[in-house]
Parts: C-alpha cells; sequence; structure tokens
C-alpha cells in the first residue's frame, strides 16, 4: 500500500483509471448476474464487495493521489460502487423470488387431506331445541323457570285442579313413587311429573306478580318406547299472569312464537279443548311451515310434514282456570292469564323431519353430531 | 264416540249437500275432537241384493266344504233365472234369505267380482258375509242371514244402510254429553243455527205407586232411580237390521233384542240403562254401599270381591249389579239362543250415580264400560225417565211386549244449579267486545236459562254439569263466536333479568363438554339395582338408597337413577355395539336420592294458598334432585392418521373433563388420589371442592375398573367422570378477576425434581408455587421421567418450566434465580424433592 504522498507529486495510479474503475464494474455485475444461487451471490458479494474487492482496494488507492485528481476519483470509484450494490440488491431480489417460488411449490400441501384428529362433540338437539324456544320468550322480558321432576301429587295434580277422582287425572298415565314401607304401593303423595305444568304453582308461589316464565324440563307418562313415543320426554311450558290479559293476548304470544322460530309469515290456529287448569282451554296448531296450508285439498302438491292438513298440531294452552290462581294465592277477581305447553320431541321431529322417537332416546353419536351447539 | 251422520241427520236438518267432512269442520270449530270421518261404503258398487237360497249340492273331494248353490234374486240379474253360486261358508240354509253381490259389482277394498270358473262350477257372483261389505262385528263372522220377511231382489246396499259416514270423537272429559247422539246433534244444531228435535222430548206418564219396588238407601250415591217393567217379550224377536246397523256402525256388536234396545237408547240420550230379567230378580231392588267381603259376577264372568265404597244394585239375596258399572251374571238377560230360558219379563233400570263414587268403583274393579265412562264425565240426571220410555217404547214396537203400567222413580231432591256472571266476563276473557246481547244468545243456545242485565244469572242446563265457574260460561261464549276470531295481541311483560346465573351454567358446560369433542346424550332415569353390583359399590354405599316407583314400565328397572353412569354407560355400549369405536359422551342431569327418612307429600288444601311451613313441609317430601355432570369415553380421544398416530381416551381426559366443568363454574377444584367403585383403584381421581369453608368431595374421574368394564361389557379402558354440578356451583364464582398484564420480559427458568414416584405431581407443584413467591408468573410441567438406573429405584423426574415475571421492573437473573432456589427449596422441605443433577 502506498503511503500518502504528502510532497505533491502527480503519481499515475493504475487502478484509479476510468477505464479500470469501469472494467472492476462490469467484472463485478458479471459475477453478480452469472450467480445462479443465493449461496453463489453471497460468494459474489464477498468477492466483489468485501473489503478484499478490487473496488473496495481500489477506495483506498484515492487517498494517494494528489488533492485536485481525489475528488475525481472518488466520484468515479464512487458511482461504480453504487452500480454494483445496486445490481447486488436486484440480484438478491431476484434470487430470493426464485427461491421462495421453489420452496413455495416444494412445500405445498394437498390441503383437501381430512382432519378427524378429534371428532367433534355435540349437544343433543332437545336441549338445543328447549333453549332455542326458551329463547324467544327471554327476549321478550319472561323469565326460565324450572321445578324437580320427582314432583309432589299436589303441584301435578291438584293445584292444577285435576280433582282427584276425575278422569283427566287418570288420563295422564302416571309413574308413581313408592310410599314409606306399610304404605299403599303409591301412596308417597310424589310422582314423576307428567307435565311441565306443576311449574306454573310453583312460580305462582315463588314470585312476585306480575308473572311471565317459560319452564322446559323433562316430563314421564307410563308409554312404553316406540316410533311415537317415550316414556321421557320434554316439554316446555309458559305462564303469563298480570292485570287484564286476554285470550286475544294468549293467541299473539303464539302467533310471536312461531313466526320467531318458524318465519314471518307464520300464525297458529286455536280449536276448543279441555285441560282442567285452563279455561278456557285451547289446542293450538301451526301452519305447517312446510307447505303454508297449500296443501290442503290440493292432491298436487302433497305435504309429507302435515299429512297435507295445512296445519301441524303443537299442543294445548288457554287462560289460566281461576281455580289454580287460588290454589297458589293469587287473586283472580285481579289477575288473569294464560298458559301453554308442548312437547320437544314433536316439534324437533317435524322442524328437522326425524322420523322415529327412539333416535332422539337412545343417545346415537350418529344422530345427535349432525346437530352441533346450537339449533 | 261414534256417530253416524244419518243418525245425526234425524235430529238436525243438516243441508242435503253437506258432508262428513263439512260437519268436522264445524265440531271442531266448536271444540269437539272429531278425529276422522270414516266413509262407509265409499268404494262399494252394486249390484248387491237380496236373494232367497234355492238349493244348495255339497260339494266333496275339495280340502274344506263347498257348496254349489241357487239363489232367487228376483229380477235382479236380468233374467229372472237363479243365480247359480259357489260358496264356502255354510252357517245358512236352503229358504235362508241371504246378501248376493251379482257380476260387475265392487267390494270394499276394491275387490271387483266377476262371474269365473271355481271348484269345476261356474259361480256368478257371491253370497256375503258382514266381514265382506265390511259392516263391522255381528257376531257370526259368517253368510249375513236376513229375516225371512226380507224382499227378494231389494237393493242390499239401501237395506242394510252401507253407506254412510261416521263420526270418530275424541270426547274430552267435560262433556260427557257427547257420549251420546243427542248432544252430538245438540253441538251440531248451535253449529249450524238450526234447530235441535230433542230425542228426549217423550211424553213420560208420571210415577205412581205400583212400579217395581225399588228402595235407595244411599241418596248422594244414587239421587234418581227409575224402574219400568215389559212383559211377554217374544222369544223369537230379533233386533231389526236397522238397529243391528246403527250399533255396528257405532262399534257395538248386536247381542239380543232387550241388550241392543239398552245399548241403542244408551247411545241415542247417553243415559246407561240395565235390564233384568224380572224372573231372575228376587223382591225389592235396592241401590247401597256393598257390605265388606260381599261378592258379584259381574256380565263379565269375573267374580268381584266388593269394596265397602262400592254402589251396588241389591236384590233380597244380596248384590245383583256393580251400579253404574256393570251388572251381575244372576239377574242376566237370556241369550237369544237359549230359548228354553228365553227371558220373558224385564225391569228396566234408569237411574243416575255419583260420578265420583263410579270411577274409583270402574277403576278399583279395572272396569271401565259404557256405563262407567259416562257416569263418570256426567250423565244429564233429567234424562232417565225419557230414556226409560224410550226402552220401553221399542221393546214394545219391536219384541211385541206390553208396557206395565207401573212406574217407579225414586228421586232425591236437587235444585238446578245457577252461576252468577257479569254480562261483559267473557269480553273480558278472550280481550273481543262481544256485547251482552251475545253473551245471553250464545248461553241460551247451549241450554241455559239467562235472567239479568250487567251481572247475569245462568242456570246451567242440566246435561252440563262442566259448568260450574264464570270462565266455563265465558268459554261457551267465545267458542261458539269462533276461536279463530280471537284477534291477535302481544301482552308487554315487564323487563325481565334474563337467564340466571345457574341457567347460563348448565348451557356453558354443555357448550364447554361439546367442544371438548363429547357427544350429549339424554337417558333414561330407569335403573335395576343389580346394576350398583355391576359398579362394584359397596354394600353400604349411600348411592344404593333409590327411590323406587310402584308402576315401572320395566320391572327390571323401578328405581331412579341415583348417578348418571348406569344410563351413559349403556348409551356407550349401545354406541359400540353399534360400530362407532371412539367414543366420548356426556350427559348433564337430575339423580334423585331419598330423604333419610321418607314421608308422605301431603295432598293440601286448594281453595287457598298454602302456608309457607305447608310448602316447605311439602318439598321436603320430594327426593333430593341434584343436578350432576358424567362423561364416559372409549376408543380413540384422537384418531391416528395422515398427521401421526393417535391417542387412546384415558384417565386424565376423564380428570380433564371435571377441570373443564369446574372452570366454566370458576369453581377451584383439587384432584387427589381417589378410590370408589366403578373406577381403576390405581387410576382414580376423586373431585374436591370447597363450600363454605368445608371441603367436600363431589365426584370421581379415571379409568373405570376391569371388573367394571367386564360386567357391563364396556370396551377395554372406558374411563368416566361424574360430578354434582349444584356442589361446584355452589363452591364457584362466575366473576372473574383480570389479571395485570405486566409488559417487562419474562424470566424463564427449568427446574428438574426428582423424588419417590408416590409423591403426587399436584403436591410438588404447590409446593414450587408457595417457595416462588409472587413473581412466579406460571408453572408447567413439561415432563415426567421415571428410570431405575438413573433415578433410583421408586424415584421419578418432575421437570417445570418456571416463568418470572415483575410487575414493575425487569427481572435480573439472580433475582429469578433465587427464586427458582426457594421453590425447589420448599419443594425440598415438603415433598423431599432434589434438584437433579
Amino acid at each position: 500500500m502506498s503511503a500518502p504522498n504528502k510532497s505533491y507529486d502527480p503519481v499515475e495510479v493504475e487502478t484509479l483509471k476510468p477505464e479500470e474503475i469501469e472494467r472492476m464494474r462490469d467484472e463485478a455485475l458479471a459475477a453478480f448476474a452469472a450467480a445462479d444461487s443465493l449461496d453463489a451471490l453471497h460468494e459474489a458479494k464477498v468477492a466483489q464487495t468485501g473489503p478484499a474487492s478490487p473496488l473496495a482496494l481500489a477506495n483506498r488507492e484515492i487517498g494517494a493521489l494528489p488533492p485536485h485528481a481525489k475528488a475525481e476519483a472518488g466520484k468515479r470509484v464512487g458511482q461504480a460502487r453504487g452500480a454494483v450494490n445496486k445490481a447486488l440488491a436486484a440480484r438478491q431480489v431476484e434470487l430470493e423470488a426464485e427461491r421462495d417460488a421453489r420452496v413455495l411449490v416444494e412445500e405445498a400441501v394437498d390441503v383437501t387431506l381430512p382432519y378427524d384428529r378429534v371428532p367433534s362433540g355435540a349437544r343433543h338437539p332437545l336441549t338445543t331445541m328447549m333453549e332455542r324456544v326458551a329463547d324467544v320468550f327471554v327476549a321478550m322480558g319472561y323469565e326460565v323457570a324450572e321445578g324437580p321432576e320427582a314432583e309432589a301429587e299436589w303441584f301435578n295434580f291438584d293445584a292444577l285442579n285435576f280433582l282427584p277422582d276425575h278422569p283427566a287425572r287418570q288420563m295422564q298415565d302416571t309413574f308413581f313413587v313408592q310410599g314409606p314401607k306399610g304404605t299403599e304401593e303409591s301412596g308417597s303423595g310424589v310422582v314423576l311429573r307428567t307435565h311441565t305444568s306443576p311449574v306454573q304453582a310453583r312460580a305462582l308461589l315463588d314470585r312476585e306478580l306480575p308473572v311471565y316464565i317459560v319452564c322446559p324440563g323433562r316430563v314421564f307418562r307410563t308409554d312404553e318406547l316406540d316410533a311415537t313415543h317415550t316414556p321421557v320426554f320434554h316439554q316446555i311450558e309458559l305462564l303469563a299472569i298480570d292485570e287484564g290479559l286476554t285470550m286475544a293476548d294468549l293467541k299473539g304470544t303464539l302467533d310471536h312464537m312461531v313466526q320467531a322460530l318458524f318465519g314471518a309469515d307464520m300464525k297458529t290456529r286455536l280449536r276448543p279443548n279441555y285441560f282442567p287448569f285452563t279455561e278456557p282451554s285451547a289446542e293450538m296448531d301451526m301452519l305447517c311451515y312446510v307447505c303454508k296450508g297449500e296443501s290442503i285439498g290440493n292432491p298436487d302438491r302433497p305435504c309429507r310434514t302435515c299429512s297435507s292438513e295445512g296445519w301441524i298440531e303443537l299442543g294445548g294452552c288457554g287462560m289460566v282456570n281461576p281455580r289454580v290462581l287460588t290454589a297458589c294465592g293469587v287473586d283472580p277477581e285481579k289477575y288473569s292469564g294464560f298458559a301453554f305447553g308442548f312437547g320437544i320431541e314433536r316439534m324437533l321431529m317435524f322442524r328437522h323431519n326425524v322420523e322415529d322417537m327412539r333416535d332422539m332416546v337412545e343417545g346415537d353419536v350418529r344422530f345427535t353430531r349432525p346437530f352441533g351447539m346450537e339449533i | 264416540m261414534r256417530v253416524p251422520l244419518s243418525w245425526l241427520r234425524e235430529y238436525v236438518d243438516l243441508p242435503e249437500t253437506e258432508t262428513g267432512r263439512d260437519v268436522q269442520a264445524k265440531l271442531i270449530s266448536a271444540g269437539l275432537e272429531v278425529e276422522t270421518v270414516e266413509q262407509l261404503g265409499a268404494d262399494l258398487k252394486g249390484p248387491l241384493v237380496v236373494g232367497q237360497v234355492l238349493t244348495i249340492e255339497e260339494l266333496e273331494g275339495f280340502k274344506k266344504p263347498i257348496r254349489f248353490c241357487t239363489v232367487d234374486v228376483g229380477q235382479a240379474n236380468g233374467t229372472g233365472e237363479p243365480q247359480e253360486i259357489v260358496c264356502g261358508a255354510r252357517n245358512f240354509a236352503v229358504g235362508d234369505k241371504v246378501v248376493v253381490v251379482l257380476p260387475g259389482a265392487s267390494l270394499p277394498g276394491g275387490f271387483t267380482i266377476s262371474a269365473r270358473k271355481t271348484y269345476g262350477r261356474n259361480s256368478h257372483g257371491m253370497i256375503c258375509s258382514s266381514d265382506e261389505l265390511n259392516m263391522g262385528d255381528d257376531g257370526t263372522k259368517g253368510i249375513i242371514v236376513l229375516p225371512p220377511e226380507t224382499e227378494v231382489g231389494k237393493d242390499a246396499i239401501e237395506l242394510l244402510e252401507l253407506v254412510d259416514e261416521v263420526l270418530d270423537i275424541a270426547v274430552t272429559p267435560d262433556r260427557g254429553y257427547c257420549l251420546s247422539i243427542r248432544g252430538v246433534a245438540r253441538e251440531t244444531a248451535i253449529a249450524y243455527g238450526l234447530p235441535l228435535r230433542d230425542p228426549a222430548l217423550l211424553d213420560v206418564p208420571g210415577p205412581n205407586a205400583y212400579g217395581y219396588p225399588v228402595q235407595v238407601s244411599d241418596p248422594t250415591g244414587c239421587d234418581r232411580f227409575t224402574a219400568r217393567t215389559v212383559t211377554g217379550l217374544s222369544a223369537e224377536a230379533r233386533s231389526p237390521i236397522w238397529l243391528q246397523r246403527r250399533l255396528q256402525k257405532v262399534g257395538m256388536r248386536p247381542i239380543s233384542l232387550a241388550v241392543d234396545v239398552t245399548n241403542y237408547v244408551m247411545t241415542e240420550l247417553g243415559q246407561p240403562l240395565h235390564a233384568y230379567d224380572r224372573g231372575l230378580v228376587e223382591g225389592t231392588i235396592g241401590v247401597r254401599r256393598a257390605e265388606a267381603g260381599e261378592k258379584l259376577t259381574t256380565l263379565d264372568g269375573v267374580e268381584r270381591t266388593l269394596d265397602t265404597e262400592d254402589l251396588v244394585i241389591t236384590d233380597d239375596r244380596g248384590p245383583i249389579g256393580l251400579a253404574g258399572v256393570m251388572g251381575g251374571a244372576n239377574t242376566e238377560i237370556a241369550d237369544h239362543d237359549d230359548v228354553e230360558n228365553a227371558t220373558a219379563d224385564v225391569v228396566i233400570e234408569a237411574a243416575h250415580f255419583d260420578a265420583v263414587s263410579i270411577a274409583r268403583t270402574a277403576r278399583r274393579h279395572k272396569l271401565s264400560s259404557e256405563a262407567s265412562r259416562r257416569f263418570e264425565r256426567g250423565v244429564d240426571p233429567q234424562a232417565a225417565a225419557a230414556a226409560a220410555q224410550r226402552t220401553v217404547d221399542l221393546l214394545v214396537l219391536l219384541a211385541g211386549g206390553t208396557a206395565e203400567a207401573g212406574v217407579t222413580e225414586v228421586l232425591a231432591p236437587s235444585a238446578p244449579r245457577t252461576i252468577a256472571v257479569p254480562a261483559d266476563h267473557p269480553d273480558k276473557v278472550a280481550g273481543v267486545a262481544y256485547g251482552r246481547e251475545t253473551v245471553v244468545r250464545r248461553l241460551q243456545e247451549v241450554g241455559c236459562d239467562v235472567y239479568g242485565q250487567d251481572d247475569l244469572i245462568v242456570t246451567v242446563p242440566s246435561w252440563r254439569p262442566d259448568l260450574t265457574d264464570p270462565n266455563d260460561l265465558a268459554e261457551e261464549v267465545i267458542r261458539l263466536e269462533g276461536y279463530e276470531n280471537l284477534p291477535s295481541t302481544l301482552p308487554r311483560p315487564p323487563a325481565g333479568l334474563g337467564l340466571t346465573e345457574r341457567q347460563r351454567l348448565h348451557r356453558r358446560v354443555g357448550r364447554a363438554l361439546a367442544g371438548a369433542g363429547y357427544v350429549e346424550a339424554l337417558n333414561y332415569p330407569f335403573i335395576g339395582e343389580q346394576v350398583f353390583d355391576q359398579l362394584g359399590l359397596e354394600a353400604d354405599d349411600p348411592a344404593r338408597r333409590v327411590v323406587k316407583l310402584s308402576n315401572p314400565l320395566n320391572d327390571e328397572e323401578p328405581a331412579l337413577r341415583t348417578s348418571l353412569l348406569p344410563g351413559l354407560l349403556a348409551a356407550l355400549r349401545r354406541n359400540d355395539g353399534r360400530g362407532s369405536h371412539d367414543l366420548a359422551l356426556f350427559e348433564s342431569g337430575l339423580v334423585f336420592l331419598p330423604r333419610a327418612e321418607q314421608r308422605i307429600a301431603a295432598v293440601l288444601p286448594v281453595d287457598r294458598r298454602p302456608t309457607d311451613e305447608e310448602l316447605a313441609e311439602l318439598n321436603a317430601a320430594l327426593p333430593e334432585q341434584p343436578r350432576h355432570v358424567a362423561v364416559v369415553l372409549a376408543g380413540a380421544r384422537e384418531q391416528a392418521g395422515w398427521w401421526g398416530k393417535g391417542r387412546p381416551a384415558d384417565w386424565a381426559d376423564a380428570v380433564e373433563a371435571a377441570r373443564s366443568v369446574a372452570r366454566e363454574a370458576g369453581a377451584e377444584l383439587v384432584i387427589r388420589k381417589g378410590q370408589y367403585g366403578p373406577w381403576h383403584p390405581g387410576r382414580c381421581a376423586e373431585l374436591v371442592v370447597t363450600v363454605d369453608g368445608a371441603e367436600r368431595v363431589v365426584g370421581h374421574a379415571g379409568e373405570l375398573h376391569p371388573r367394571v368394564v367386564k360386567a357391563l361389557g364396556l370396551p377395554a379402558r372406558s374411563c368416566a367422570m361424574e360430578i354434582d354440578l349444584d356442589a361446584v356451583e355452589a363452591a364457584g364464582d362466575a366473576t372473574a378477576a383480570a389479571p395485570r398484564i405486566s409488559t417487562f420480559p419474562v424470566a424463564t427458568q427449568d427446574v428438574a425434581l426428582v423424588v419417590d414416584a408416590v409423591v403426587p405431581a399436584a403436591e410438588v407443584e404447590e409446593a414450587l408455587r408457595d417457595g416462588a413467591g409472587e413473581l412466579l408468573e406460571s408453572i408447567r410441567l413439561f415432563d415426567v421421567y421415571e428410570n431405575a438406573e438413573q433415578l433410583g429405584e421408586g424415584r421419578k423426574s418432575l421437570a417445570y418450566a418456571l416463568r418470572f415475571r415483575a410487575a414493575d421492573r425487569t427481572l435480573t437473573v439472580d433475582e429469578a434465580s433465587a427464586a427458582r432456589d426457594a421453590a425447589v427449596a420448599l419443594a425440598g422441605e415438603r415433598v423431599g424433592a432434589e434438584l437433579r443433577s
């Protein structure tokens, strides 16, 4: 390496000649262009831009130049190094893109591979159906009430105006709990509740008026399990007791429910019926949500869901019998209200085309899984 | 109740064009549940004619006896020649009048008749049985033999009234009066706004002193007893075709004229009747309660020991009938084949019995009859005399009898029932302004007498014992005005509080478990006690104390569950048997635990609110019913696949399910080594929570005991968890406190500790936590290692990652190390842990 030329001596420095710089630059550019991989480019980078590279060496020679030549040589070398670095960066980008493209292709997978490592779980559709119906009413301001499944006969029958020897009481196909030793077989005064209606009485006794509640729950009747019956099934019950409630309010509430569950153009129909705990009482039907009633008397458009009846039987309802209010300490002169109840199994059957009651009972995972978390 | 439309038309002048379906729609709208309309003879096509058998030739050589007959059908076959017919039945003779179907006709079921060769002869039609004509049971199951006076060649479709429509009505318990043609006709007349010809409006002679003697000793049980006598019944008299056909159409079997007539009048008027063979009744007919130990053989041939509450009909010997339920065999009308003992004189009973008494007797003797069904639901007491008269009239007309002039009528005094009701009450119930005029008119239509202006005094008709309260009257008005015309309005409930914490928790637990891959099963709560042996419960295990049903569906399963496992494991086995082997199921539901001492749940009064004490006592008589959650697992928890190996479900999954439930409840769950019946003694976790400062074991989790797996036929290594959700809920706090998040760097320190193999990891971790102090952000066990050579026999190494962080500064290495050392030191002190070198 030359020492600084303190005494002005216009030495010609070979390496700083313009053509020499140009050659170095071109050589570097060629080396980069020739690099066909990131590794090769890295080698070329070290060779062409590293501290031992020709341009780096040339740069050091600048100091040896006379002052008037320094600026010009510096500019020349600087420009060359700039061009080299730019080419390097460009080639780097190019080669990285090439590598990425290749690697990403190599890393490609078959995204259609199935994945059932942990099979999904599900809640039972009867559970979620009850919640869905309850939520319609919760949104209206009703609260959800509950009661025991092994229930006092008084709550299940007497408080609801089922008199002890009335045929209506015999029609309930009741499971009786055995009494203590030494008493009559069914003398315990306890039954498996035959409907969710005892919760009506419990709610009236427990809550402040007005009372607006829904009660989903499990109920029991002595029916053998077959395609359309099960001894253990689910109901949802509604009770509204307030001042001035009318049967028109009952009708409106039912209409709202079927609209919330089955669509805006749905409606219900009431037919007179008899239940001890309501008076007047009615059977409630909803318009068939599939054919919307168009299958009635129309053999060209038969409807499987409603057997071309146009209406689907839903359950029972009515104005709460004042005797029930009296038994629960509510003044029937001041308060009135309505109640209804229907079977969840039935609703699940016609809403989801379940053909056999046993499917809902047996706990087969193949049945339940497709229903997921909500219904 | 089956109601032939032709019969209904006798009392209501329905328009000719009105079909059964039309009437059905009207009656449904008025509140009668007309379930079906049966179209009798809808697919029947003539010629179907009356014929007389002229000759019978017995054909030999066939497997069954075959007859070749010639039958005179008059001009019905167009030729007047005898019709040649092959017939396989034998209950007819030469000269009998029979029903002949001629070629070209179709019988019910689309069975077309044509001339054909059979048994070597040409047969031109068929001699018909009642089955073939779909006529209902006539008791013979053979060829119909018509009365001798029937005209040959006459159209049998008309003669036998084969074309008709029958409404089948499911009568609700309050509408007893609709168990009669009269009652249904009344509803039909109202629905159509037409007048009713009431068949009970008959001229009835007043009671006198020379009727058959009757002594009613229990006027509460029997407030009305009418007795009439008809003598000289012809032994040959048979029920005419029209009467037989009507009984068949309503679903009864013709038996004998006297019996048929009582059944006919009961169907027509709703009043149950009984005919006694007067020759067999000894002395005064009485009505009283049975005496202890008395016996009676009823018409169905069953000897019954009577209860002192049973109301009986007696003669001088003792009971001759179970009042309002069934007559006794000892005074039975003779069968009409029994010519020798033919009944010549009958006493007709038309009485009114107490509904509750009849209901109890029918239930006590498990004997529900046409009569008891009607009395239970309420019979019109005012119709008794008319029904007796109608019976007498028919017996005189059809059996050639003579009505005796004596008329017995024993009556308990009674007043008509009235109800006071504001005239606008129906309007208030319905939410519709009907107005007084409409209300009064509708009430009058159903048979009420109405007085008053704003406040009405309503006298209800004798056939409507169900009308007792103002709301009953409101229903009559509203149903006749049409439920379909009610407006639809929405009440405005006060703002509600939404779901309770508890209800949210139940939903959350379900979602958490379903999210973890469990599928919900809702199992029946019925169990057999042998399952406790299969589950390996000790003899004194409290779970063996069960609530039992007195009438289980299945005698093998008379008890209610005290655990969810029997049902859930059965579902597991069922799924496994159906080819699903990798299973994770859960259930959330009530279990039933008997009280220490069972008390009888009282029947409280209903005319007032029960007192709080009464209610508390009532609730204390119910079994305890806590909500449990359980899971069961079998097969693979993670499937093998292209991603690698699978993982079988194991005890840890079951324990994790418990943790997941506790997490949802915000409850701190302590897991301890446990040992309990159904579980593998070395792989059972005891689940513990703290409620009100006291620790409570609330469940177990782990792998099932191999003996249980075998006893219940479960897949090997099945696992299970069951926990008392109510207790977990009580231990929980649903409100999570937000942690402070430090943004200073974390300092991580790993330690491997060697302890005796029996030391529970939970204790080691607790010691490390306590020792590390508040700088410890988290601790995680990342490896468990056992190697006798390196660690010594009965030792294990637990490797933990400790993460330290301070809220206010970057920790120095020295600070983190000091905390770690403190942690290790405490672990050494408490569980003898040594730092693994």
